[in-house]
């Protein structure tokens, strides 16, 4: 009866009221044979007890807080997180809320979700955002179905950089499976660190509806896509960015760079590791193309009372009033956590995200420098903002299990997705590893015997 | 550049975050380097200026502070909204999920530093198997809309390893989620709409015509948008089967079934769970909500990739090694990592944990007293077209003879009384539909009161229409006017430099 506040004598009464015997009675329409089967669960846990085995449960894990030095990023990556985040999400009237379809009572959420829209349009370059997608790959997944709209499916193929999120393109695979799109790229002789630009362009065409590149790319590297997007353009193919929103502080916008639709993973922003999620997908775009964008949007409009107000708006695109003709079935999305961005923005503004990306790019730097003095390592000279691939004299998952007990969490092991970069680790530093951290990894690391 | 905000002047209530903004104020400071200066990037690559607002601390607490004084909340009051299980959220989960072992664990971390993790993933798999009666669960799924996309995928990629591929066609009945067809839409599959009859059951003369050698399969949400639980739904399922159909379970009313019936027993082949309706992970403004989906055995292979699995057995003195395995035919890859993992699986694994068997049950039979005592209170001043023992919801006719008063009018007039209106206009089967939930958090005296209001409303409706139709007047927000907003399009809060309003 946990949570249920109704007294036996108050259940009779309102059995009475119904016009039935007892609660079983309820339920007459259920198949007799199916009918109150026995669950085989463990017996109900109070409160305490509940406190006591999660927290078993999470000290069973080793944590980048407590327990281990991380260098691990790869698409998740571990920030500071201001306590004002916090305490603002754990307000009830924001997380006990649903979805803000009544406007007069919903305008927290509405103008909350209205001004992370204008956030992450200021950080992307870009005229218009949603209200978000579940995470960075599902919006680069909903990019895919934009562009096969934008064309009506007279442009079948995608282009996907391979240097774009293992993940991130295993997502895309599921979501067009049945869409009868191609995808071309990472399976076309490109599968190779050192692949280029000119490469990839040479894979567009008259068919291709979308080009899809990550920036920086999954290896950390950064480069300036303007060439490469104009290119794109002129075969009239649209060209869809995946940026990191930390990075975006410190280098040129994807906008800037000619860029038609910004996706990403906005966990930097504010959001937790908590292993892999929930996260937030950002999708950020042009605004001719705010028709065929999937997901909400928050528009301004005033009340009848002649005060600045916010409602969802362009519903019409939604799943609830076009049914099997919308080109998403998005409902649900990530609405507490594009709250969390807007305050981890707010709080930090200007100044401060600029100051985290900047330390980023310095620690990480450091890190890139000391360990290509050690011999058997090296580093390449690519630009890069807060990882950079490592190359090692042994394979990455013997590295890795020397490091682990030291205590540190090594870099993503890039062998597992690129046979060629078996030896190759993909370290990410953020503002969170010390100085000290860094020497620790150079130190663990020079001890590993060469060859 | 046209600035609709200057030729209207509308009352700011709240200013954005832009607007409060002032050059130079900080908010959370952040430390200086400890690491030797290094080479700065290359001036082309760097961007020009950053348009972040810039506030201190204080401001920042204080706007989205009163900004969530100006929503309604289930910690403020009764939330009735049909379908979507506005149950009260338990604070303790709010805890266990920011333990630091799951706040600070990488998913890609090895699988030996994060066994608690996995244990948790792979016990609430089990249970989630033995609540609905399912061989499988993945619990990758955002959503329930994701975890529709999901099942459909699993659907199709079955009969296509079976080279059965002239099925293109899904079933679903006129009452179901908006998400139901948008889904198979995505599919590029044809959706065949099948009629539901007078007592609110899938009409099997229609169901009966529809099925044969091209039908994919059949979604039911059971019980249905109108709260009624199919009576005949071992016949509708041994319809499609019949014709080599899969049954998609639409579990976002499973509220009404915890203990009561498992979905898996009945026959469905495939089904996903909303935690946060059922298993009372909180809905946050609209998410992050989790969309795990339950497979019988002949769709295993098919669910999505990875699962959390044992990898090596343990004994008496060892657990066993948690870590991820691959399905065989795999659909692949719904999202990144594995799913929702603190703010949807932690939490709803606390709350199944504090239930047990006995309080699942509870929570099934309390649902269902609630919001048939509702509808015995409303029956003599709402029309309700589908009439009998409900589930977890019934539906209300927002109308009445002789009155222009609608549905929206209604909803908009509940909130003069404090609370949050239902469901309204849908399903679409029924005319001016409020759609009513109360779920088993409910007092006894908080249903008395939203009958109460709902019949006042409805005397209103007679004698003073007016006063309902211009509702609601004691919000701090009346009316919103939408045709401006998807008009003018501020999705923004300034407008770039050369944005075209036209």
């Amino acid at each position: 009866m946990t949570y249920i506040p109704i007294s036996p004598h108050e259940r009779d009464e309102m059995l009475a009221t119904v016009g039935v015997q007892s609660l079983d009675e309820l339920f007459d329409a259920i198949p007799a044979k199916q009918r109150f089967p026995k669950l085989n669960l463990p017996p109900a846990w109070t409160e305490m007890e509940a406190l006591e085995e999660l927290s078993n449960i999470a000290n069973a894990n080793e944590n980048a807080r407590g327990d281990l030095i991380s260098f691990l990023g790869a698409g998740m990556y571990h920030h500071y997180i201001p306590s004002v985040v916090d305490h603002m999400l754990r307000r009830g009237e924001f997380y006990t809320a649903y979805t803000p379809y009544q406007p007069e009572i919903s305008q927290g959420t509405l103008q909350a979700i209205f001004e992370y829209q204008s956030l992450m349009a200021a950080l992307t370059g870009m005229d218009v955002s949603n209200a978000s997608h579940y995470d960075g790959a599902t919006a680069a997944a909903e990019a895919v179905t934009l562009a096969h709209v934008q064309f009506r499916g007279k442009r079948n193929r995608v282009v996907l950089s391979p240097a774009i999120h293992p993940q991130y393109r295993q997502v895309i695979r599921t979501y067009t499976q049945a869409m009868g799109v191609e995808i071309v790229g990472e399976n076309d002789g490109l599968s190779d660190v050192r692949f280029s630009a000119e490469d990839l362009q040479a894979l567009v065409s008259e068919e291709t509806c979308l080009v899809i590149v990550q920036y920086p790319d999954f290896f950390g590297r950064v480069y300036d896509y303007k060439k490469f997007i104009d290119d794109a353009h002129a075969k009239g193919a649209l060209v869809c960015v995946i940026a990191n929103p930390t990075a975006l502080a410190l280098f040129k916008t994807p906008g800037e760079m000619g860029a038609d639709i910004v996706v990403g993973d906005g966990q930097p922003l504010g959001i937790p590791m908590w292993f892999g999620g929930p996260s937030i997908g950002f999708f950020t775009t042009r605004k001719q193309y705010i028709h065929k964008m999937a997901g909400r949007l928050v528009g301004e409009t005033v009340d009848n009372k002649g005060q600045r107000g916010y409602v969802l708006t362009l519903t019409a695109r939604e799943q609830h009033i076009k049914r099997e003709r919308a080109t998403s079935n998005i409902c649900t999305n990530q609405s507490l956590l594009a709250l969390a961005s807007a305050v981890y923005l707010s709080v930090l503004g200007k100044a401060g995200l600029k100051q985290v990306a900047n330390l980023c790019y310095q620690k990480a730097h450091y890190a890139a420098n000391e360990l290509n003095k050690v011999k058997g390592y090296g580093v390449s000279r690519d630009v890069f903002f807060h990882e950079f691939v490592l190359e090692c004299p042994q394979s990455a998952s013997e590295i890795n299990a020397h490091l682990l007990e030291h205590g540190i969490l090594g870099g993503y092991d890039l062998g597992q997705d690129y046979p060629a970069l078996k030896n190759h680790l993909l370290i990410a530093v953020t503002e969170m590893n010390s100085k000290e951290e860094i020497d620790a990894l150079v130190s663990v690391l020079s001890e590993v015997k060469y060859g | 550049m046209v600035n609709a905000l200057e030729a209207t002047s509308p009352k700011v209530v709240e200013p954005t975050v832009f607007d409060l903004s002032s050059p130079g104020r900080v908010g959370v400071r952040m430390p200086a380097s400890d690491v030797p200066a290094m080479e700065a990037p290359p001036p082309h690559l760097l961007r020009s200026e950053l348009p972040l607002p810039e506030l201190a601390e204080a401001d920042v607490v204080r706007h989205y502070t009163r900004l969530s004084s100006f929503n309604y909340s289930v910690d403020g009051g009764f939330y009735p909204l049909g379908s979507c299980t506005m149950k009260y959220n338990p604070k303790i989960n709010e805890d266990v999920c920011r333990l630091p072992g799951f706040l600070f664990t990488h998913p890609l971390q090895p699988i030996e530093t994060a066994q608690g993790n996995l244990a948790l993933m792979y016990q609430l798999q089990e249970w989630l198997k033995e609540i609905a009666g399912f061989a499988g669960v993945t619990l990758q799924p955002a959503a329930g809309a994701q975890g529709e996309f999901t099942g459909i995928l699993m659907m199709r990629a079955y009969h296509k390893s079976r080279s059965d591929d002239k099925r293109v066609k899904m079933l679903i009945p006129d009452a179901a989620h908006g998400t139901n067809p948008a889904s198979v839409g995505m599919m590029g599959m044809t959706v065949v709409t099948i009629p539901s009859d007078s007592r609110g059951n899938v009409d099997l003369n229609a169901l009966e015509a529809a099925c044969d050698d091209t039908v994919v399969g059949m979604m039911l949400t059971n019980p249905n948008t109108l709260g009624m639980f199919d009576e005949n739904v071992e016949k509708v399922i041994s319809l499609v089967h019949g014709c080599g159909g899969l049954m998609y379970g639409d579990g976002a009313n499973l509220n009404a079934l915890l203990g009561i019936v498992r979905p898996g027993d009945v026959g469905f082949d495939v089904m996903h769970f909303n935690l946060h309706k059922t298993f009372a992970v909180p809905h946050g403004g609209g998410g992050p909500g989790s969309g795990p989906v339950g497979a019988a055995e002949h769709l295993l292979d098919f669910l999505p990739d990875p699962l959390v699995g044992i990898v090596e057995e343990g004994d008496d003195e060892t657990p066993p090694l948690y870590g991820f395995i691959t399905p065989a035919k795999t659909i692949g890859r719904m999202k990144t990592f594995h799913g929702h993992f603190g703010g949807g699986l932690v939490r709803a694994f606390a709350y199944i944990a504090m239930q047990g068997p006995d309080g699942l049950k509870d929570i099934a039979q309390y649902a269902v007293l609630n919001a048939n005592y509702l509808q015995a209170k409303l029956r003599d001043t709402y029309k309700i077209p589908y009439d009998r023992i409900c589930m977890h919801e019934f539906v209300a006719e927002g109308r009445f003879e002789g009155s222009d008063v609608r549905a929206l009018d209604i909803s908009k007039r509940l909130m003069d009384y404090n609370f949050h209106p239902p469901t309204n206009y849908f399903p679409l089967i029924v005319p001016e539909a409020l759609m009513i939930e109360p779920t088993e958090t409910e007092n006894k005296d908080t249903l008395d009161a939203f009958a109460d209001a709902m019949i006042k409303i409805a005397e209103e409706a007679k004698t003073a229409p007016e006063v309902v139709k211009s509702a609601p007047h004691t919000t701090r927000f009346g009316r919103m006017d939408e045709v401006k907003a998807a008009r003018e399009l501020v999705l923004c809060c300034w407008l770039p430099e050369g944005y075209d309003l036209s």
